[in-house]
């Protein structure tokens, strides 16, 4: 059983503080949505686990099963079991998965003679054609042919955690179906947890999400099952965006975020933060 | 004109010639005024091809085409190669000092030939070896293709680590419909200079596809001159560089536009790391007499040495409308993003930046004109990779 906890993180991009003070805590095998309106701070919240580089941390930690993720590079992270895949998939011309893969497996001092194997077994599952796979990364594919090409890389790492930047976008619903099972699967099989963004319910339905968590301009400000996001898909965050602005306004800071016990599978649906701001 | 009044003529423009100014735009940032022309001769005595120098070359080339030369003058030659010292039909001199010389001192021209029609299946490969300190070495090669002919032809340019002077000049007659590939691999000591030409002309619908690399050399010069001069002639000039230590790589390119309906497409990439310099000018001309041009110019350069520096300046001069040119040039670091990308997969930056690097060459590389070239070209950047100090991350 692995544990990703994130304690407290604030971080900014530029001058810009984006997080203030994000807490969440993710076990092997569950799935932790993260929904909120386009600028809450989703994607600077990956930024933050990756290691991004336009994204300064101001404060908190990260810990994967007790390492601080937040003193090591990017790609000590990735060794050390994280994996991220971008809303966005930065194309690498003249790079192939297959060479990535390997250096990958070699930098980890795993057996890179096993990669293509995986790599054969992962495209026949996710219906990507060989072709695409002698193809630079990411270059001149489509929207879902990235995506699926992603969930194809996780599959090969085998991470012990995945941050899912908007998997869905750009994605007909076939893709989706394709990628999001893989991932789900994955759940299941080695056990991995994962930390997916959307803006859609669908993906959740996909992911068998355990926890839906709402991210309001740089907190998490509200938690429940998966049926919350039928509620945001419904209603929007309108009630949220509120309560955001007057958390700000009152400068709780970085310790309203503490109210939020780890969330696991099956936490209520209750708004915490209704004694609070009462 | 003949060789003789060729060389007469060259003769001519060489008396009281000075070495060129980097004033001179085609000569602008180059070093070329530090040479000492005096510290090189020809050589006179050259030492046969050894047989196993020559199977050596045989197995890196298995081609019935074979010339290998010593120090400039030719040790081997098989299949379809001549040598000559006289070449009729020759294609015009670009009036480069250093062709001139060239067109003096060369001893002999090695001679490709195509005829009308023919189609030679195997590759032409042309070995150059330099291994005498002190010598003037000048290459002469004169491809030819005749009308709706192709052929292709790979020119290797090796030396030991010796101090020597490099000066080749290829030229290549392209006649209508034919089809010519040149690969050029530049892969002198570290010690060397050259200072080359590549004067192209090709006729109506023709194909001329030429794809540099330059690894070695100290100062390592190509111009490169490509004459469309028939209605659809089509011009690719292509190269990749990789210059490390205090390497100064050098490249102008011309791309002539004569004849209307004239298509070119240049790609020169580079790295330049330590204290390496690399400088590309290129001049697109479209003459009046040639509407309906398509012209275009790409030059990208990484700069992986914090004293590393590249150069790289486009040109065009369109004399005429119905004409679709471009030009775009970049010089910069390793993209942080795709180093990011690949980090988060688990690859450290240092590997990073060689499969970056590595990945920046191969849209040259899948487009060689000789297909079989592109391991060895891959094993020289991989080399040249190997040198580079893991600087990322920092």
């Amino acid at each position: 059983m692995s544990e990703l906890i994130i304690d407290d993180v604030s971080a900014r991009i530029g001058d810009n503080q984006i997080l203030r003070g994000v807490n969440m805590t993710v076990k092997s095998g569950e799935v932790h949505a993260i929904m909120g309106p386009n600028g809450a701070g989703k994607s600077t919240l990956a930024g933050v686990m990756t290691g991004r580089p336009d994204v300064t941390v101001t404060g908190g930690s990260i810990t994967l099963d007790g390492q601080e993720l937040l003193n090591m590079s990017p790609f000590e992270r990735a060794q050390a079991g994280l994996f991220l895949i971008m809303q966005y998939p930065t194309e690498v011309p003249g790079v192939r998965v297959p060479d990535m893969m390997r250096a990958a497996f070699d930098a980890s001092g795993r057996d890179a003679s096993e990669v293509d194997a995986r790599i054969a077994s992962e495209a026949e599952r996710l219906e990507i054609p060989h072709a695409l796979l002698s193809r630079p990364v990411n270059v001149d594919l489509s929207g879902g042919e990235k995506k699926r090409n992603e969930t194809l890389q996780l599959g090969v790492l085998g991470p012990k955690f995945a941050v899912l930047d908007e998997l869905d976008s750009g994605l007909d619903v076939d893709a989706m179906r394709l990628a999001s099972s893989r991932v789900e699967q994955e759940t299941n099989a080695t056990g991995l947890g994962v930390i997916a963004i959307t803006h859609y319910n669908r993906l959740l339905d996909e992911l068998n999400a355990d926890v839906v968590h709402v991210l309001v301009n740089g907190r998490i400000v509200d938690y429940g099952p998966a049926e919350l996001a039928n509620e945001i898909e419904a209603r929007g965050y309108d009630r949220w965006m509120a309560m955001g602005a007057t958390e700000v306004g009152v400068g709780l800071g970085g310790s309203l975020g503490k109210l939020m016990a780890p969330a696991g599978a099956g936490a209520a649906a209750d708004d915490p933060f209704a004694d609070p701001l009462a | 004109m003949g060789e003789d009044q060729r060389r007469a003529a060259a003769s001519e423009r060489l008396d009281g010639a000075t070495l060129p100014s980097w004033e001179l735009e085609e000569w602008r940032y180059s070093p070329v005024a530090d040479l000492d022309l005096d510290q090189y001769e020809p050589v006179a005595d050259v030492a046969p091809l050894s047989p196993d120098e020559l199977a050596s070359i045989q197995a890196d080339h298995p081609t019935p085409n074979l010339a290998v030369t010593r120090n400039g003058r030719v040790v081997h030659s098989q299949g379809a190669i001549e040598i000559v010292a006289d070449v009729d039909g020759a294609v015009a001199s670009n009036g480069d000092l250093f062709a001139d010389i060239n067109q003096v001192y060369a001893a002999e021209t090695i001679v490709v030939r195509a005829k009308a029609g023919a189609m030679i299946m195997d590759d032409i490969v042309i070995v150059h070896l330099v291994d005498a300190d002190g010598a003037a070495v000048f290459t002469r090669l004169h491809i030819e293709a005749g009308e709706s002919s192709a052929l292709k032809v790979l020119e290797v340019f090796t030396s030991e680590d010796v101090d020597a002077l490099v000066v080749p000049h290829i030229e290549v007659a392209c006649a209508d419909s034919a089809n010519v590939g040149y690969v050029g691999q530049q892969h002198l000591g570290p010690r060397v200079w050259q200072i080359g030409s590549q004067v192209s002309e090709v006729g109506q619908q023709g194909t001329f596809r030429s794809s540099l690399g330059a690894f070695g050399g100290q100062y390592a010069r190509l111009r490169s001159d490509c004459r469309l001069v028939g209605r659809g002639a089509h011009g690719d000039l292509d190269a990749i560089y990789f210059g490390d230590r205090d390497q100064v790589l050098d490249f102008r390119t011309f791309q002539d536009h004569d004849a209307p309906d004239t298509t070119s497409n240049l790609l020169f990439k580079g790295v330049v790391d330590d204290a390496s310099r690399a400088i590309y000018t290129g001049l697109i001309r479209v003459a009046e007499e040639a509407p309906g041009t398509r012209a275009f110019q790409t030059n990208r350069n990484i700069k992986l040495g914090e004293n590393s520096w590249a150069e790289s300046v486009p040109n065009l001069e369109i004399e005429t409308d119905d004409v679709r040119c471009s030009h775009a040039s970049t010089v910069g670091p390793i993209d942080e993003e795709q180093r990011f990308y690949l980090e988060t997969r688990g690859v450290p930056p240092e590997v990073a930046d060689q499969l970056i690097v590595a990945g920046f060459f191969d849209e040259v590389i899948e487009d060689l004109p000789i297909k079989s070239v592109a391991d060895s070209v891959r094993t020289a950047v991989q080399a040249k990779l190997a040198q580079v100090p893991a600087k990322a991350g920092v």
